[in-house]
C-alpha cells in the first residue's frame, strides 16, 4: 500500500494564551511513499515528525491537504477505519492485561463478517508473537516484561491485525544503548518479512540511516530533503542537513571562492570553477580528509584518539566554527605526534559548500 | 543525644497533648464506658459491669429504626452516587469547551453548608398550608398526586434524604474521578482507536480497569461517610429525628448523649461501638473485595 | 472507486455518531449543573420576595418583579446572625491558626528530627487516622463537661485543633525538602526553629495554604460537636443559629428571611471557594473528606 501525502499542512493554536497565533508543526508536505518500503521521518524535536505520523494514522487531522492510502482518500477518515497499526514510544501496552490479551485486543474489536473465532484469534496473536519472538512470554503482564521486550509485544500488537500500513514512533528511544542496535536490526527483519510499508519516526540519524529505505528529514515543520540514506548523506541539500547527519558530526569552516580557487584562511584547497565567488560555509565530512605531507589545508594538532579501527585526529584551525576539527584516517598512515602542525588534502567528493546566509548548497 | 531527643519530643508535644487528651483517652474510655450499665455522668456512678448496654441498644426502637435508616441509605447512596459521579465524569473528560465552568459550578456543594442548603431543600420538597412547595408543583406537571416529602410517607422521607445525600456527596466524587480519568495515559486511548476499538469496550476494558483502584477508593470512602450520616438528616428533618424516625446511628448516638432523650453516655458508647465494628467489617471486606479485582 | 462511496459513508457516520454524542454529553452535564444551581437559585430568589408575597403564593413563582433586602435586614436584627457570624468566624480563624502551629511543628519533628522510637511512634500515629471522630465525641463531651467549659470557645475549639491526617499531608511535603538544605543551614550555624520558619514553611507554602483552606471549609460546617457543646445561643455557631433560627427563629415560619441567614451563612464560604478555585480542589483532591 503505497501513501501519498498532498500538501499536508497542520497548524495549531499557539499555547501562549497571549498571542492568539499558530504554530504551524507541519507545512505543505508532499511526498509519495511507495509500497513495501521502509521510511524514516528524521529530524530534531518540535520538527513536526511525530504530527505527521499521527496525521498519518488519522489521530490528527489535516488543517488543508489530502492523504491518500492507495488510491483512496482517507483525510477525513477516523483512524480505527484505516487499517493502521501504530506503536507509540511508551508502548501503551495495557498494564492490566497479559500479553496474550494485549496482543488479541485489536482482533477483539472485528465485528460483523470480519469477526474472528476464539481459536482463530489465539493462533493469529501467536503467530504475530513468533513473529517478533515473544511466544514465550504471553502469561505475563507487561511490568512483568523488560523494555525491549514490552517493544516486541507492541509491535506484536500493531501487526496482528494485518494492517495495511505500519507506524512506529520513536520505537528506539526507551531502551539501552545495546538493546538498540539489536531492535532495529529487528524492525527490519520484520518489515522486510511482512512487506508492511512502514513508517518510523526518530530523532536519532544512526538509526534512521541504518535500516531505512528511504528518509526524510524535516525541520520546523518543512520538509528538507527526501531520499534514500547514503543519497541524502553523500547529497546533502542544505547545511542543515549536512550537520544533522553523520557522527561524528562534519567540520565546518569560514570559506572564500576566489578567482575559481576555494579558500579555507590562506589554504587554497583546490579549484572550484563553478562556485559563486565570496565567501562561503565549507563543509567537510570526518573522513574526508587525508593525511598528507603536502596537503593544502593546516591545522594546529591537539591529539590522536584511537577508537578501534579508526584514527581519529582532533586538530584546530583559525576559520573552524567549532573548537576542535575531527578527521578520521586509515590507521596505515602514520602521523609525527612530535609536529606542532597537521597538513590534508581533501576528497572534494567529501565536501560541501554552503551559502553563508541561506545556508543552501553551493555546487562547484 | 539525650538532648536531641528531647527537642524532637517538644516539638511533638503540642500536638500529642491534644492528641492524647482528645484521642487516645477517649478511646480507651468509650470501651470502658460501654460495658459500665447505668452510668450516670451526674453522679459518676454505676451499677455494675457487662453487656447490658448493648442489649439495651439492640433493643430499642430508636436505635432499630435508626440502624434501618442508616442502611437503606448507605445501600441506595453509595451505589448511585458513584455511578452518577461515574458518569459525569466520563462526560465531562469528553468535552473541552466550558469544562472548567462545570467543574466549578460540580464543585459547589462541597463548599457549603450541609445544614444551611438542608433548608432550601427542604422548602423546596416540603408541603404546607399555604403552598404544595415546588417539587409538588413539577410533580403536578406529571399529573402526580402531591406528596408531603417532610413530614409525609416514609419513603418520601427517605427519597429526600438520599437525594440530598447524593447531592452534597457528589462533588468529592466527581472531583476524584475527573482527576483519575485525566492521568490515564491519552496513549491507551489513542492505541484502542487505532486499533477500532468502539467506545463502550474502551471504556469497559480500558477505562474502568485504569480506574478501578480510585473507584474502589470512593466505593469505601463513601460507605464510611454514608454509615456516619448525620447532620444531612438534621437539616432536613430537624432535630428531633426519632419523633420523624429519620434517625440515623450517629444521630441516635448524640441524641444518648445529650439532646432530647439524653444523658446516658454508657448507651452512646455502646451504639457508637456497633457502628464503628460495622464500618470495620464493611471495609475490611471490601478492601477483601478490591484486592481481587483492582488490577495492578 | 467502490471503496470512495464505502469511505464517504463511514465518515458521514462517524461524524453523526459524534454531533449525537455531544448533544447526549452537554445534555446530561448541563442538567445536572441546573440541579445543583436550582437550590442556590432558588435560596436568593426567595430571601428577595418579602414575607406577604412568599406566603401568597399557592403556585410558587420562579423570579419576582419586587426584590426586597427587607428579610435580609431582619435575618440580622430579629436573631442574632451577626453574633453567629462572628462566633465562627472567631472560632474558625483560632482553630485554623492553632491548628496550623500544631500541625507544623509536629511534621516537622516527624520529618526532620531524629529521636528514639521516631518510626514506631509515626506508625502508631499514623493509625489514629482510622479513627473515627464519633467514637471519640463521647468521651470529650464529658471531659468538656466536666472541666465547665461548656459555652465556651475554649471548649469550642480544643478538640479540633490536633488533626492526624493534616500533620501527615504536611510532614510528607516537609520530606520531599533535600537533606542538603538542612545542612548547608546548620553548617551556617541557623538553628532548627529558625531553618523551620525560614526554609522550609516558605517552601511549603502551598501545602500550609491548602490546609488551612481545608480546615476553614470544616470549621465554618462544623455542626455535631458545637451542638453537643453550647446550649447558650451566644455561642451558637453558624450552623447551630440555623437549627435554631429554623426551630424557633422568627416568630413564625418566615421562610425569606430564614432563606435570608442561609444566603448570609453560604456567602464566605462560596467566595472563599472561587477566589482560591485551584488551591481548594486540588487540596480537597489530596485527601479532603467532608466532615
Amino acid at each position: 500500500m503505497k501513501i501519498v501525502l498532498q500538501h499536508l499542512t497542520k497548524k495549531f493554536p499557539s499555547r501562549n494564551k497571549k498571542s492568539r497565533g499558530e504554530v504551524t508543526a507541519v507545512n505543505d508536505f508532499t511526498f509519495e511513499i511507495p509500497d513495501g518500503k521502509l521510511v524514516g521521518l528524521l529530524g530534531p524535536s518540535g520538527c513536526g515528525k511525530s504530527t505527521t505520523l499521527n496525521l498519518i494514522c488519522g489521530l490528527l487531522s489535516p488543517t488543508e491537504g489530502k492523504i491518500f492510502f492507495g488510491d483512496d482518500d482517507v483525510t477525513k477518515l477516523p483512524p480505527e477505519n484505516r487499517g493502521v497499526g501504530l506503536v507509540f514510544q511508551n508502548y501503551a501496552l495495557y498494564p492490566h492485561l497479559t500479553v496474550s490479551k494485549n496482543i488479541m485486543f485489536p482482533l477483539e474489536n472485528l465485528k460483523g463478517a470480519a469477526k474472528l473465532s476464539k481459536e482463530e484469534m489465539n493462533r493469529r496473536a501467536l503467530e504475530a508473537a513468533k513473529l517478533v519472538q515473544i511466544e514465550g512470554l504471553m502469561d505475563r503482564k507487561p511490568k512483568e516484561l523488560s523494555g525491549g521486550q514490552q517493544q516486541r509485544v507492541a509491535i506484536a500488537r500493531a501487526l496482528v491485525k494485518m494492517p495495511r500500513v505500519l507506524l512506529l514512533d520513536e520505537p528506539l528511544s526507551n531502551l539501552d544503548a545495546r538493546l538498540r542496535l539489536q531492535t532495529r536490526e529487528e524492525i527490519r527483519r520484520i518489515q522486510r518479512e511482512t512487506q508492511i510499508t512502514t513508517v518510523f519516526v526518530t530523532h536519532d540519524q544512526d538509526e534512521a540511516m541504518s535500516i531505512s529505505d528511504l528518509i526524510v528529514v524535516m525541520k520546523d515543520g518543512i520538509v528538507q530533503q527526501i531520499g534514500a540514506p547514503q543519497e541524502v548523506y553523500d547529497n546533502p541539500v542544505n547545511l542543515f542537513v549536512a550537520k544533522f547527519l553523520g557522527t561524528p558530526p562534519i567540520n565546518l569552516f569560514d570559506g572564500r571562492v576566489e578567482k575559481g580557487m576555494l579558500y579555507i584562511g590562506n589554504d587554497a584547497l583546490f579549484a572550484a570553477p563553478n562556485a559563486p565567488e565570496g565567501a562561503v560555509t565549507v563543509a567537510i565530512r570526518p573522513e574526508g580528509f587525508i593525511l598528507k605531507e603536502d596537503g593544502p589545508l593546516h591545522c594546529a594538532l591537539v591529539r590522536l584518539e584511537v577508537m578501534g579501527r579508526d584514527v581519529s585526529i582532533v586538530s584546530t584551525n583559525a576559520c573552524s566554527e567549532s573548537e576542535n576539527v575531527r578527521s578520521i584516517i586509515n590507521t596505515e598512515n602514520t602521523l609525527d605526534l612530535n609536529s606542532k602542525i597537521v597538513r590534508f588534502a581533501l576528497k572534494p567528493q567529501k565536501v560541501f559548500l554552503f551559502h553563508k546566509e541561506t545556508g543552501e548548497r553551493i555546487l562547484f | 543525644m539525650e538532648k536531641r531527643n528531647m527537642k524532637a519530643w517538644l516539638y511533638l508535644l503540642p500536638a500529642f497533648l491534644f492528641l492524647g487528651v482528645f484521642m487516645i483517652y477517649p478511646l480507651i474510655d468509650v470501651l470502658v464506658y460501654s460495658f459500665e450499665e447505668g452510668y450516670n455522668s451526674a453522679s459518676q456512678t454505676f451499677f455494675g459491669t457487662g453487656g447490658y448496654n448493648y442489649s439495651y441498644v439492640l433493643h430499642d426502637p430508636y436505635f432499630l429504626q435508626a440502624l434501618k435508616n442508616t442502611f437503606l441509605l448507605v445501600i441506595i447512596t453509595v451505589p448511585l452516587s458513584t455511578a452518577l459521579a461515574l458518569l459525569i465524569s466520563v462526560g465531562l473528560s469528553s468535552i473541552k469547551p466550558l469544562r472548567d465552568l462545570f467543574q466549578t459550578i460540580y464543585f459547589l456543594p462541597y463548599v457549603t453548608n450541609t445544614l444551611a442548603v438542608g433548608l432550601v431543600f427542604m422548602i423546596l420538597f416540603k408541603k404546607t398550608a399555604y403552598s404544595d412547595g415546588l417539587v409538588n408543583l413539577v410533580l403536578h406537571w406529571f399529573g402526580s398526586p402531591s406528596v408531603d416529602f417532610i413530614e409525609g410517607p416514609y419513603w418520601a422521607k427517605m427519597f429526600v434524604l438520599c437525594f440530598y445525600t447524593i447531592w452534597v456527596v457528589l462533588p468529592f466524587k466527581i472531583l476524584i474521578l475527573t482527576s483519575a480519568l485525566a492521568s490515564v495515559n491519552q496513549d491507551y486511548y489513542n492505541a484502542a482507536r487505532v486499533d477500532g476499538t468502539r467506545r463502550g469496550r474502551i471504556f469497559c476494558r480500558i477505562t474502568l480497569p485504569m480506574i478501578s483502584p480510585m473507584i474502589f477508593y470512593l466505593v469505601i470512602t463513601g460507605f464510611i461517610g454514608a454509615f456516619k450520616a448525620y447532620s444531612d438528616a438534621v437539616a432536613l428533618f430537624g432535630t428531633d429525628l426519632n419523633a420523624s424516625g429519620m434517625n440515623t446511628i450517629v444521630g441516635y448516638v448524640y441524641d444518648m448523649l445529650y439532646g432530647d432523650s439524653g444523658g446516658y453516655p454508657s448507651y452512646a458508647s455502646a451504639a457508637a461501638i456497633i457502628l464503628f465494628s460495622i464500618v470495620l467489617t464493611i471495609t475490611c471486606i471490601n478492601l477483601l473485595v478490591s484486592k481481587k479485582h483492582v488490577h495492578y | 472507486m467502490q471503496s470512495h462511496t464505502d469511505y464517504q459513508k463511514i465518515e458521514k457516520s462517524a461524524r453523526t455518531r459524534k454531533i449525537i454524542r455531544n448533544v447526549f454529553v452537554y445534555t446530561m452535564l448541563v442538567f445536572w449543573a441546573l440541579m445543583v444551581l436550582f437550590p442556590f437559585y432558588w435560596m436568593v430568589l426567595t430571601s428577595l420576595k418579602s414575607y406577604g408575597t412568599y406566603n401568597a403564593e399557592y403556585i410558587p413563582k420562579f423570579f419576582t418583579l419586587s426584590p426586597t433586602l427587607q428579610n435580609y435586614a431582619d435575618a440580622f436584627t430579629t436573631v442574632p446572625l451577626g453574633r453567629y457570624l462572628a462566633n465562627t468566624l472567631v472560632f474558625t480563624i483560632v482553630t485554623t491558626v492553632l491548628m496550623l502551629f500544631v500541625t507544623t511543628l509536629a511534621a516537622f519533628a516527624f520529618a526532620r528530627l531524629e529521636f528514639r522510637g521516631k518510626n514506631l511512634v509515626f506508625t502508631l500515629f499514623l493509625a489514629l487516622m482510622m479513627i473515627p471522630n464519633e467514637l471519640v465525641v463521647i468521651t470529650n463531651f464529658v471531659t468538656v463537661t466536666n472541666a465547665d467549659l461548656r459555652n465556651t470557645f475554649t471548649g469550642l475549639i480544643l478538640p479540633s485543633v490536633a488533626s492526624v491526617f493534616y500533620i501527615y499531608l504536611l510532614r510528607e511535603n516537609f520530606a520531599q525538602i533535600p537533606d542538603e538544605l538542612y545542612y548547608a543551614a546548620k553548617v551556617d550555624g541557623t538553628s532548627d526553629l529558625r531553618y523551620l520558619r525560614r526554609v522550609m514553611l516558605p517552601i511549603c507554602r502551598p501545602t500550609l495554604i491548602t490546609i488551612a483552606i481545608l480546615k476553614i471549609i470544616e470549621c465554618w460546617n462544623s455542626y455535631v460537636w458545637p451542638r453537643l457543646i453550647t446550649d447558650d445561643p451566644d455561642y451558637y455557631l453558624v450552623s447551630n443559629g440555623i437549627q435554631e433560627i429554623r426551630e424557633n427563629g422568627f416568630g413564625r415560619e418566615n421562610i425569606p428571611a430564614m432563606m435570608a441567614a442561609v444566603v448570609v451563612i453560604s456567602l464566605p464560604l462560596i467566595a472563599l471557594f472561587l477566589i482560591f478555585r485551584r488551591k481548594v480542589m486540588e487540596g480537597v483532591s489530596r485527601g479532603g473528606m467532608k466532615g
